[in-house]
């Protein structure tokens, strides 16, 4: 019983991550109809950025997330303008095929930059974990939960209290008549994308310090995202964050009870799965968002 | 018979050039790979092409049929679940090659169920899930696969025609020609079948699905040949890949390959005979055009650059827009001086 209570504490701590993960991408394919194959890329620029901010800019911990946060946002809306913006209007196999090629780029220079070596990020925290009765957790952990719930509220409250948020929820159910009411719809796009791509470098951020930080850390994450983003509807915001709760747990579970080298499968199980018997994602009703 | 000049020339072309290379081991190697995959390349555009189905999860009949192909030859003793144990002695490799076009056949015929169920980013995603699964399973079954360690010591072909005993496939040489007769085969069955009845059905689904389907085109039939056919030349260049290298290891499941075929396939022309051909030559020998000036880390940064720049620039791929362009050159010298501008509608 203690092992699966320290099971469960673990799919909370890393659901969180995984919701942030999975809400970015699910936002911009909702919003955008564009499968982002750079989220990978830009999950690794935010661990990325967190470790420069605090080994090399010297940083302290809590200022380097927001500085790893920002880095994704504007790496994203650089995405948008300079590759996405000129394709509006094509097909999603073209935009496919672009973001696809952008992920390469950003991940192949990474490599190239940082070389292959993994590195980890130094955290505040004390070694000694908090124990909890029968189970413990580290401080470090406690921290990316909690961080990581305020982001998904923040999320929320944008898409749902905010003018802007209005705007992308108009731009969602359907963008000529968000265009005809005054919406700018060219800058809700690149919002969209900037606000997808800065929960990614967030979750990275996040969970850099929890493990190390390497290169190809993003094509896993990516996957991860896909099947979070499967389970709970393409463009539900709600499932993306339940969804990234439940492949915490199947991957715990999965790792706990069957076999470690299978906990990454998980997730593309639970994507063929849903597939097979529900396409539509566990919590179909994706006629709008928030 | 006409409209084959340009893929004969290119055969010829190809049958001479090891000879024009005066046989540099190294060259040739590259030759070779990039014959393979240039082979899954093609099977790639079968789907990509003609139906139109993007397949970010080909490598895994790839990867299949490597690992078919090399079980069968090297042999196996595993204990499955509930205490059964499967013995098997090897057998020729030729066997392997067979078995892994039916297992990569059997293979294409779920995940062409599959994509008359899910269409678009869906089917997307499921075809790169299943690569993925795929290579966790080759890379966790060390029993059998032994995992990352690889198989090693895979025997390489041996043909043999009654009466002429048998050859084993040792040399670049012999290779070079076996990949490439196995390649004309392959694009022999797909122009074959892209000019049949049932060529213009996938196209017509392509372009038109409502339509296609009203005049009575079976659209999960046709979808799941052409998946079936496609995942079998995928994993018969599997198969070549494995008994040429001798050595394959979870690695060849990784999608950056998948991602070298697509390249190929789009850049050279989606949903052309000779695209995936003329798109696998330039980007397959890409690599060793480069390696001499940059560390590999930037070549891949060229090719996920020049991924992007084919969208931008030649959407259509490299052998439509040469052959817009030497049309469009051909009907301006033909016509242009009979047809005063004022007269056009």
């Amino acid at each position: 019983m203690p092992e699966f209570l320290q099971h469960l504490l673990n799919t909370l701590i890393l659901g969180g991550t995984y919701a942030l993960l999975g809400i970015g991408l699910t936002l911009i394919f909702g919003i955008m109809n564009v499968v982002n194959f750079t989220h990978g890329a830009l999950y690794t620029v935010g661990a990325y950025v967190m470790y420069l901010a605090v080994t090399a800019l010297g940083l302290s911990f809590f200022a380097a997330l927001p500085t790893a946060i920002l880095g994704g946002l504007l790496l994203g809306a650089i995405l948008d303008l300079v590759l996405l913006r000129p394709l509006r209007g094509a097909d999603m196999d073209t935009t496919m095929l672009v973001m696809i090629g952008a992920g390469i780029v950003l991940q192949s220079g990474t490599l190239w930059l940082f070389g292959g070596v993994a590195k980890s990020i130094p955290t505040p925290f004390p070694d000694a974990p908090l124990q909890l009765g029968p189970v413990s957790v580290s401080w470090l952990r406690l921290f990316v939960l909690g961080a990581a719930l305020v982001l998904i509220g923040l999320t929320y409250g944008l898409i749902n209290r905010t003018r802007l948020g209005l705007a992308m929820r108009a731009t969602f159910q359907d963008h000529d008549t968000a265009s005809l009411m005054g919406v700018n719809v060219r800058l809700i796009y690149t919002a969209t994308f900037a606000l997808g791509s800065s929960l990614a470098a967030a979750a990275g951020a996040l969970l850099g310090p929890v493990y190390v930080v390497f290169p190809q850390m993003g094509g896993m994450a990516e996957l991860k995202a896909f099947a979070i983003v499967i389970l709970g509807g393409l463009g539900n915001i709600t499932g993306a964050a339940i969804g990234g709760f439940i492949l915490a747990l199947a991957e715990e579970l999965g790792a706990g009870y069957i076999s470690s080298g299978y906990r990454d499968a998980m997730g593309f199980l639970i994507i063929i799965a849903v597939l097979v018997f529900k396409p539509t994602g566990l919590f179909a009703k994706a006629e709008r968002i928030g | 018979m006409i409209r084959h000049i340009p893929a004969l020339a290119l055969l010829a072309a190809l049958a001479a050039l090891p000879f024009a290379l005066g046989q540099n081991p190294y060259l040739l190697n590259a030759l070779i790979t990039t014959g393979i995959v240039t082979i899954a390349a093609m099977s790639l555009n079968l789907l990509l092409g003609f139906t139109g189905q993007l397949s970010l999860g080909h490598i895994a009949f790839f990867g299949i049929g490597a690992y078919v192909s090399a079980l069968t030859s090297l042999g196996f003793d595993v204990e499955l679940v509930g205490g059964l144990r499967v013995v098997h002695e090897p057998w020729p490799p030729v066997v392997g090659f067979l078995l892994a076009v039916l297992a990569t056949a059997a293979c294409g015929y779920l995940v062409g169920r599959l994509s008359f169920r899910v269409r678009g980013a869906y089917f997307v995603i499921v075809t790169i899930s299943f690569a993925e699964v795929v290579r966790l399973v080759a890379l966790n079954w060390v029993e059998l696969t032994q995992g990352p360690l690889a198989l090693t010591g895979i025997p390489p072909f041996s043909l043999g025609l009654p009466g002429l005993g048998t050859t084993t496939l040792r040399t670049k040489l012999q290779n070079y020609y076996l990949v490439l007769v196995v390649g004309t085969l392959c694009y022999a069955l797909i122009a074959r079948l892209v000019a049949s009845r049932f060529g213009r059905a996938m196209r017509g689904l392509k372009e038109n699905e409502s339509l296609a389907l009203s005049v009575g085109i079976n659209a999960t039939r046709t979808l799941t040949v052409a998946a079936v056919i496609s995942a079998a030349m995928a994993g018969a260049a599997g198969s070549l890949y494995a008994h040429y290298l001798r050595i394959i290891d979870p690695d060849v499941f990784l999608f950056s390959t998948t991602v070298t075929m697509v390249i190929m396939v789009v850049g050279g022309g989606k949903g052309t005979l000779l695209g995936p051909i003329v798109g696998g030559l330039i980007f397959g020998l890409l690599p060793v055009a480069l390696r001499p000036v940059m560390v590999p880390e930037a070549q891949w940064m060229v090719f996920g650059l020049v991924l992007i720049a084919i969208q931008f620039v030649m959407p259509k791929g490299i052998v439509p827009g040469v052959a817009r362009l030497v049309t469009r050159r051909r009907a301006s010298a033909a016509t242009a001086p009979r047809i005063p501008m004022e007269v056009r509608p």
